[in-house]
């Protein structure tokens, strides 16, 4: 039943980890509603920034991020089926594909801030207040969400390596389901991130 | 708590097939917003978004093979945010 000294709660440990996503639900979910009720206020405004905010970056992020949902859980699956060397396959793809949305982000970043749209900038001081706080919040959601990426990767890196080792393994693997559930959040805040922030026409 | 044999195992056709339906709804919202619908383009976006999380908790999640109890919580947790984003719009609309 449980190696000697060491009894792991499998159900437990699932669920403690959804509790844990529950907070992170609630935290995006303030910012979330922070953006309902301005788009309430300034709808011209919202779409005049949305506008600005590139549809291929958001929407390759968002294919990037569907992708690495999958390959973390086939990643899953396979290590419960005894498949060591493709659950390993899938972690790196996951993880490169964590990186990479992490290289757009900086990418995308990088050309609104050299047109000076940055918080604190004199330009978004000119600009309309409704616009001003589209893109207050836009820095501060897919900063936080991309905090998340880069936490998600380092996780998924280090999960890996307890695969690579035995130490989580066909008989006992929640601690990479969990990562693999802390990922998928972070590709739930994308999902609705995505259309509010880049579909907003 | 139990330990029957850590549990159901998704097998990777349903994952692909899943993912292939996230992609299509993805070019759908992207399609959708392209459209002017007035008010209904957010709650168009808003439900699109919806159907993707479905999917993404019930079956990349594992939710739909999960315990009864792991469902309630999640339902819990989400009828709680949404009375906060209902009770926050009762003020702001209403001002």
């Amino acid at each position: 039943m449980s190696e000697a000294g060491h009894h792991k709660d499998y159900e437990g440990a699932k669920l403690g980890m959804w509790l844990f996503l529950f907070t992170e639900l609630l935290l995006f979910g303030g910012l979330f509603i922070l953006y309902g009720v301005y788009l309430n206020r300034y709808p011209e405004a919202f779409k005049a920034g949305g506008d600005k905010l590139n549809v291929f970056f958001g929407g390759g992020n968002t294919v990037v991020l569907l992708t690495s949902s999958l390959s973390v859980a086939v990643g899953i699956s396979a290590l419960q089926k005894g498949n060591k060397k493709l659950c390993l396959g899938m972690l790196w793809v996951t993880i490169g594909s964590a990186l990479l949305f992490l290289v757009n982000k900086f990418f995308e970043w990088s050309a609104k801030i050299s047109h000076g749209i940055y918080p604190g900038s004199a330009h978004l001081k000119e600009m309309i207040p409704g616009e001003s706080v589209f893109f207050g919040l836009y820095y501060i959601t897919t900063g936080l969400h991309g905090i998340h990426v880069l936490l998600g990767a380092g996780i998924l890196t280090w999960v890996a390596t307890l695969v690579r080792s035995d130490k989580v393994h066909q008989g006992d693997f929640v601690t990479l389901e969990n990562a693999g559930l802390y990922w998928h959040l972070v590709d739930l805040v994308w999902i609705f991130i995505f259309p509010l922030y880049y579909l907003i026409l | 708590m139990s330990e029957h044999g850590q549990g159901h195992i998704i097998n990777y056709s349903t994952l692909v097939t899943v993912w292939l339906a996230l992609l299509v709804l993805t070019a759908t919202t992207v399609a959708v917003s392209r459209l002017d619908l007035g008010a209904l383009n957010i709650w168009a976006a808003l439900g699109i978004a919806c159907c993707k999380m479905s999917l993404v908790v019930a079956f990349f999640m594992h939710m739909k093979y999960e315990n009864r109890l792991f469902q309630w919580f999640l339902f819990i947790a989400l009828v709680t945010l949404t009375i906060f984003i209902g009770l926050t719009f009762f003020d702001v609309l209403y001002r």
